[in-house]
């Protein structure tokens, strides 16, 4: 098995070296290919999702399938933008020259992704990839295996199986893959198993991009009407229990409010679980499912710590055969509790309440920089702190989790939530290697970049790379003596 | 006068971590983030070479040898430009950028903010010692952080100048300079650092980014590799030729990651080539260039051991045509020049980083591309000399490197408005001019929502009805819209 993998992936760079990836009509039919899995496969898609994570059709559409249409579309309409090189401005003392920035693919690049959005993770990074003329090898997680099994029986069909495989697999193939020498790796998963990827990169000096997790903070302030108080309150619910039951990198993971306001809010989100999901929100088979027994008992014991168990304010009935636990709430658990001091990823909602409001600033800082910090307030200062005192990959402001449909602004993180960014032309980007490109003309040569050395040539040379073409004039005319004389001799 | 014997005091991990945590607390405080203290620091900068120039000169020449010509334009003057551009226009890279929003996040506004990292490691090389160390701190003052400088041992005179230089003109309470070998280097890379930048070789980047990883500390490696140039005929000889020189020995004496490192040119022209250089050598470096001083000496006993290597090489050391004197006590070698050493000896295997061009003939100029490519590995530049249009083409279109020139060498690095970096082996990350500041900064998404403007179709209880106009939105077509509210389109 290892031998054929490593002659596979051989095979794959021939096939890159032999420039197949990198004509603007070969990506163009990718990407067109693409589309049309998504189109044709859309109801299997549905239906894997379904089987791995209990997804409902709807979100599966509103988080993956109908954001990578999106995607693939803006890659089709921009590719050739995109592939187009662009020229530097140059100081007039490089007359005769020009210089350009030469978009290039790097080769032959691994995208690893993970189990909670198995489609959407996988061929987001695929698009960009393609649309940047590389050769790409996916390892889909295991632990989506419908899914995994979906893209590794059905890419082949409207891919070039030359240059864009998918090795199915846990571990033990992920480790064999990571021993190949690639020009990039993309990582989408955990810190513990980022560490591991970038290691094992250093050894061949490939770049790498991990997009990672972390504690996001929603901090809620006290709104005033009620209006904005109801939307807020819908947002919050509607991104933490509703992408993938909370089990989301962009998740909120937790929510601060003021003391004040707490009990306005608990309130407000029960009666706001109640309406989307119903008296009974298993029944409304809108709440994905916990994605397997290892995750579900991680989860009970968050909430069966005893310290934690009498904060549930709402919730905490959990179904272990059938990975089921429903939307939970819970009040100032203690702090140095596993549920508030590891990521969650998972439909339970800490909520931390603080004197005032701008306690969550320190609170926020004190802790691992988040893939996102959010923030429900129309305080206009409070707003210009969040950005400018707290360190995240991203900040929104009224909202949750929809910065990874926006494809102008970078997703990405920071610190122990990664590096490196995608989305838009981001993703064409980070699987880009933009050269640069400088051409000279014969004519115009400074008779002075030679030597043998002298003050004179020194004081034209100094003149030239300050622009001080004043300067360099009146030397040359000898009008200007050099101020320079040689130190060491 | 009496001597002092000062007990030096050994750099190990405590040290390195009080290092660390007095600069993170400077960080937190903010100190580095206002637009002031990086004015002043970088005014501060040219100040420092404003009345030190004599002795940064006198400190390149203890290590290197190097003329004061190279030092006095390629290490200080472009380190002064360096700070001016930042000085220039960072007001304007400080700014938020706005983003273009979409239908998909409507109605909304975005901008992206460029935060400092915060505490960022910068390891420096031997060969452009100053340069090198203090260019990239530019950019991490520029981007707003806290620094610790590490230059190499390998340039020991200006290591402690910069060590001096930077406690008496900087800010010490957040930028510092540790002095030391691999056991310093060691301690500092245990650390956590939100950064850290590498210029050197590949064998210590590898270290450098193991030690990374295990923080998750994101890197910028500034290597080298075999940077080929390949001189096509028909063109000005006498101009390439000098632009070629100029690049290798008018380059620290062929030690840097740029020069030129080997040629390819064609069986015919050869002869011509070699004339040439020989011709231009003797014209700027005289009849006798062990003697002279408008060359770097090799900067120690260990490079000048392993470049007489890959001279004295059996197979190697009867295809000089040019050159090859030495002087071991000066540490000096000649500018030489090899015809056709064999692709296998060992200068045709790694990067020769001194004052040896080996000339590599082919049939025709077409078949350097190939040649090029067939080392497996990406260099950090590759140069054609040319007037054949076509040929220019197939070079940007074939040839992978960090950087091209056409019809010269070295160049590109003295342009801020291009990034400066390489690709593969050659390293990864650029920096110079806003790049700089780039690569010292993250870029972050900030996304303004209102609270108007919900779409009811995002939230639970899904249904088809919600589905169908998802699709629409997300499809981005007004009529799609309105079919879908009118419920006109499938689900």
């Amino acid at each position: 098995m290892e031998k054929d993998l490593g002659r596979e992936i051989m095979e794959m760079r021939e096939c890159y070296r032999n420039g197949n990836t990198k004509p603007m009509s070969w990506r163009r039919s990718q990407l067109q290919a693409l589309r049309s899995f998504l189109q044709d496969y859309e109801v299997p898609i549905f239906r894997a999702l379904n089987l791995d994570l209990g997804k409902h059709y709807v979100e599966a559409f509103r988080d993956e399938v109908g954001l990578l249409k999106k995607s693939v579309n803006l890659a089709l309409n921009d590719l050739k933008r995109w592939m187009t090189s662009t020229g530097a401005k140059l100081p007039i003392i490089a007359l005769l020259s020009s210089a350009e920035l030469v978009p290039e693919p790097l080769g032959l690049v691994l995208v690893i992704s993970p189990w909670n959005f198995p489609l959407g993770l996988s061929l987001e990074p695929l698009i960009g990839a393609i649309a940047a003329g590389n050769a790409v090898v996916l390892k889909p997680s295991e632990l989506a295996p419908a899914c995994s099994s979906l893209l590794a029986n059905t890419l082949p069909k409207y891919l070039d199986n030359q240059a864009i495989k998918v090795f199915e697999g846990g571990p033990a193939v992920g480790q064999q893959l990571l021993q190949q020498k690639w020009d990039k790796i993309f990582f989408t998963g955990s810190a513990k198993v980022g560490r591991i990827v970038m290691s094992e990169a250093a050894k061949n000096l490939t770049p790498v991009t991990l997009e990672l997790g972390e504690k996001c903070p929603a901090v809620l302030d006290s709104l005033s009407w009620s209006f904005d108080k109801e939307v807020a309150i819908k947002r919050i619910i509607g991104a933490k229990y509703g992408s993938c039951a909370g089990q989301a990198c962009i998740s909120i993971d937790y929510v601060l409010v003021e003391k004040s306001f707490s009990s306005t809010v608990v309130d407000m989100m029960k009666a706001m679980i109640k309406t989307m999901y119903g008296d009974n929100p298993r029944e409304s088979h809108s709440v994905a499912r916990i994605i397997n027994k290892h995750h579900f008992l991680r989860l009970k014991n968050l909430i069966t710590d005893p310290n934690v168990k009498d904060c549930i304010v709402f919730g905490g009935s959990m179904d272990e055969d059938n990975l089921y636990i429903e939307p939970t709430i819970l009040v100032n658990p203690p702090l140095e509790s596993a549920i508030m001091t590891e990521e969650i990823f998972g439909p339970l909602l800490p909520i931390i309440t603080l004197d005032k409001i701008e306690d969550s600033i320190d609170f926020i800082k004190k802790r691992p920089k988040p893939l996102a910090v959010y923030a429900f307030t129309k305080n206009e200062d409070l707003r210009k702190r969040m950005v400018s005192e707290t360190s995240s990959g991203s900040v929104v402001f009224n909202d949750a989790i929809v910065q990874f449909a926006a494809d102008t602004i970078p997703f990405g993180g920071i610190g122990e939530s990664g590096m490196g960014k995608y989305h838009g032309k981001f993703t064409f980007d980070t699987f880009t290697h933009y050269k640069a490109v400088a051409r000279r003309s014969f004519f115009t040569d400074f008779w002075y970049r030679f030597p043998p050395w002298n003050n004179h040539k020194l004081e034209l040379l100094e003149d030239s790379y300050n622009f001080d073409y004043f300067g360099l004039l009146l030397v040359i005319l000898g009008l200007k003596r050099s101020r320079k004389t040689f130190h060491v001799n | 006068m009496g001597s002092e014997v000062e007990k030096k005091a050994v750099f190990d991990t405590e040290s390195a971590k009080e290092v660390v945590k007095e600069l993170r607390d400077s960080f937190v405080a903010g100190k580095t983030k206002t637009y002031e203290w990086r004015r002043t620091q970088l005014a501060a900068m040219l100040k420092m070479m404003d009345e030190n120039e004599p002795q940064i000169v006198a400190a390149l020449s203890d290590d290197l040898s190097k003329p004061e010509l190279e030092s006095s334009i390629y290490e200080i003057a472009m380190l002064k430009n360096s700070c001016k551009l930042a000085l220039k226009e960072m007001k304007h890279w400080m700014m938020p950028e706005k983003a273009k929003t979409s239908m998909t996040t409507f109605p909304s506004s975005a901008e992206i903010v460029s935060d400092p990292l915060g505490v960022v490691l910068i390891i420096s090389a031997w060969n452009y010692p100053f340069l090198l160390s203090l260019d990239p701190v530019v950019g991490a003052i520029a981007a707003g952080n806290a620094i610790v400088l590490k230059p190499s041992e390998i340039s020991p005179a200006t290591a402690s100048l910069l060590a001096k230089l930077v406690k008496k003109y900087l800010d010490c309470s957040c930028i510092k300079v540790v002095e030391g070998a691999v056991p310093e280097t060691t301690a500092l890379l245990e650390q956590k650092w939100d950064k850290i930048m590498y210029t050197g070789n590949g064998r210590i980047a590898r270290i450098v980014m193991a030690a990374a990883a295990k923080h998750l500390t994101p890197v910028v490696l500034e290597l080298g590799g075999k940077c080929p140039v390949i001189v096509d005929s028909g063109i000005n000889l006498q101009v390439a030729t000098r632009r070629i020189i100029a690049g290798k020995w008018g380059c620290n004496n062929g030690q840097a990651c740029i020069s030129p490192d080997y040629i390819i040119t064609t069986k015919d022209y050869a002869p011509e080539l070699v004339d040439s250089f020989k011709c231009e050598l003797e014209r700027f470096y005289g009849k006798n260039p062990l003697e002279s001083k408008d060359l770097s000496r090799i900067v120690n006993s260990n490079h000048f051991a392993r470049l007489l290597k890959l001279l004295d090489e059996d197979t190697v050391s009867s295809k000089i045509v040019y050159g090859g004197e030495r002087d071991e006590t000066n540490l000096k070698i000649a500018p030489t020049i090899l015809l056709d050493v064999p692709k296998d000896s060992l200068i045709m295997n790694e990067e020769i980083f001194g004052p040896l061009l080996p000339i590599i003939t082919i049939d025709k100029v077409e078949g350097s591309f190939d040649l090029i490519n067939s080392s497996g590995t990406k260099p950090l530049a590759a140069y054609l000399f040319t007037n054949n249009k076509k040929l220019k083409e197939k070079f940007v279109e074939k040839v992978s490197a960090g950087g091209l020139v056409v019809n010269d060498t070295t160049v590109h690095l003295a342009e801020p408005a291009l990034p400066f970096g390489g690709v593969g082996d050659s390293g990864m990350g650029a920096y110079h001019g806003k790049f700089s500041f780039d690569t010292f900064s993250h870029k972050k998404a900030v996304l303004y929502r209102s609270f108007a403007g919900d779409a009811a179709v995002r939230y639970p209880p899904y249904t088809a009805g919600k589905l169908r106009l998802m699709r629409a939105l997300l499809g981005g077509s007004i009529m799609g819209i309105i079919r879908a509210l009118l419920g006109w389109s499938k689900p």
